[in-house]
């Protein structure tokens, strides 16, 4: 199984290049950067290769690099604690309407519904107008967005597991409920709820950024990709690259995540093999 | 239809709640700080924030299904008017993105499917790695810096010129822009499920059937195959209108589209949730309709299908 995933290449770059970040982003106060928040206006707007400054200035003559660095603490921990969080809510919502039929299943079927009858980052954005825009609020608002997909996963199937001989077994020898979902019935949701999750953190590093791009996320001076990317457009035509950057971190942690969430599912879900 | 209810009910629900989960005063809002207690009391006896949550509520809902959403604090004028207003801006982005996204989707994905692993194909598949990895306001900066800025082609942002244009050459040209943004990642989306079942249904007997009773490719393709994997890509059309309408909008933020998106995003910062209110209503409101537009259309696709 583990050579499967050693002779996908492109995979384990791109797990090297998720461990590269999350280390730097671990690292960060340990790194030999400079202050991400120190404002330093005669040297603002270098381009990156500046003496001092690798990856030039900001347009208040912050350093990218330690920024950047710092940003991926920011932008990495919403990723995947609202993945996470979503995840717990919506698989437990998914176990428990599945398993148990009449109202529990009618009241989280319904509230599922209602969540995805809107636009996905529509109502992240409209919890986070109520909430009041921050990082805390925007992470709050992605998860509650987040939870129903696991919710429609989990239940589908345990729905199914649920009438399968052995779980039958388990019922007709006496076992109580806590056991056979706990022996039974989480161990077939593992698989498919692990590769729900990595390709989901990317998607949710997306949505963070896009609620920080709107003004809606983290708050200044925290540096976070999306704040970065927003507040550099100003300056785009005379430094592209205080708004590439932050892009290009973006995009890049993101398809890591994508291509190791693809060789996960066909390392843990044999009937997607690539055709 | 009827299913349309409790969902519909669900959502103005959750719209309504939105505005009372906020921590502020929507008085201290309209009032300014240099508002009374006694000024603040009574306004907010004027608007009924004093009585229990489900009477509110109910009187809402009572103006809502009139067409009345309140007034606008910051624009001081009737929500549903400019939500209508700039929504005509919305459908139009949305609509051409729509329209773009199925089309160039539905050819990649067939192009891809009649000749698997050719050069077309991993370029799709790698098209769509990117279109899925990248953030959609940054494809907007990159393509605006690009195409308006370092080659001049095309308007960065607005809908309209400002002197002179109002035509629809000018509104073409600005819309170039915002809807290849906003259909990148449903196109690549598109195109990859239309191959995945057209991989499927080209596996089946009856195509062998079409194949050997001497029918031309082409046919056999689009008659006999596409015909029979619109279910599941109709579907995710279905599912893309409602990631575009969410996307418009981070789209229109970019591009300064004066569209829902801009005007829910300006609401926010100006915090005037009547009118934030207003913009995720319509917005969802479109959204169910969409989806139950294309449930009808399953119907019409595939006879077997019939609700009760």
């Amino acid at each position: 199984m583990n050579r499967r995933l050693v002779r996908n290449r492109l995979a384990l770059l791109a797990l090297l290049v998720i461990l590269a970040a999350a280390g730097a982003a671990l690292l960060a106060p340990h790194l030999p950067l400079r202050d991400p928040d120190a404002v330093d206006t005669p040297n603002r707007l270098h381009p990156p290769l500046t003496a001092g400054h690798w990856l030039g200035t900001d347009e208040f003559g912050r350093d990218l690099l330690a920024r950047l660095i710092w940003g991926a603490r920011v932008s990495l921990l919403a990723g995947v604690a609202t993945a996470g969080a979503a995840m717990l809510i919506g698989v437990a919502l998914g176990i428990v309407g599945g398993y148990y039929s009449g109202w529990t299943e009618t009241v989280v079927m319904r509230l599922t519904d209602i969540l995805m009858a809107f636009p996905y980052i529509l109502l992240a954005i409209a919890i986070v107008a109520g909430l009041g825009p921050g990082l805390r609020n925007a992470m709050i608002a992605i998860t509650i967005v987040g939870f129903p997909i696991y919710t429609r996963l989990a239940r589908g199937i345990v729905l199914s597991v649920r009438e399968r001989e052995f779980v039958e077994a388990a019922r007709a020898l006496g076992s109580p409920d806590r056991f056979i979902l706990v022996r039974h019935i989480v161990p077939q949701l593992l698989s498919p709820v692990i590769v729900a999750f990595s390709l989901d953190v990317g998607a949710k590093i997306l949505a963070t950024a896009g609620l920080s791009f709107l003004g809606l996320g983290s708050q200044p001076p925290t540096a976070d990709w999306g704040s970065m990317l927003a507040t550099g457009r100003q300056f785009v035509i005379l430094s592209p690259h205080v708004v590439m950057l932050p892009g290009l971190a973006i995009f890049a942690i993101v398809l890591a995540l994508n291509l190791v969430g693809d060789a996960l599912r066909d390392l843990l879900d044999p009937r997607t093999y690539p055709r | 239809m009827l299913l349309l209810v409790p969902v519909l009910l669900g959502v103005s629900i959750v719209v309504f709640m939105v505005l009372h989960l906020s921590p502020g005063d929507p008085t201290e809002i309209m009032l300014g700080s240099q508002a009374t207690q006694e000024d603040l009391a009574r306004l907010r006896r004027e608007l009924g924030l004093t009585e229990p949550l489900h009477v509110q509520y109910l009187r809402w809902m009572g103006h809502v299904l009139r067409g009345d959403l309140g007034r606008s604090l910051w624009m001081k004028r009737p929500v549903l008017d400019e939500v209508l207003h700039r929504f005509q801006a919305t459908l139009v982005l949305t609509g051409s993105s729509l329209l773009l996204s199925t089309l160039g989707g539905l050819a990649l994905g067939l192009a891809s499917a009649v000749r698997p692993h050719s050069l077309l194909d991993r370029l799709s598949a790698v098209t769509s790695l990117f279109g899925a990895s990248m953030p959609v306001f940054w494809l907007g900066i990159v393509l605006m810096v690009v195409f308006s800025l370092w080659l001049g082609w095309l308007p960065a942002s607005g809908m309209w010129a400002p002197y002179g244009g109002g035509d629809l050459r000018d509104l073409a040209a600005h819309l170039v822009l915002p809807a290849v943004t906003l259909a990148a990642a449903s196109m690549t989306i598109i195109a990859r499920l239309t191959r995945s079942t057209m991989l499927d249904v080209l596996g089946q007997d009856y195509i062998r059937t079409a194949r050997a009773k001497g029918l031309i490719e082409g046919e056999v393709v689009v008659r006999h195959g596409l015909k029979n994997a619109l279910i599941p890509i109709v579907t995710v059309v279905g599912v893309q209108a409602g990631y575009l309408l969410g996307g418009a909008v981070l789209t229109e933020t970019v591009f300064a589209w004066p569209g829902v998106g801009l005007l829910m995003v300006q609401g926010i910062l100006a915090r005037d949730f009547p009118l934030v209110q207003g913009c995720v209503l319509v917005i969802a409101l479109t959204f169910v309709l969409i989806n139950l537009a294309v449930d009808l259309l399953y119907v019409y696709l595939d006879p077997r299908i019939h609700y009760e």
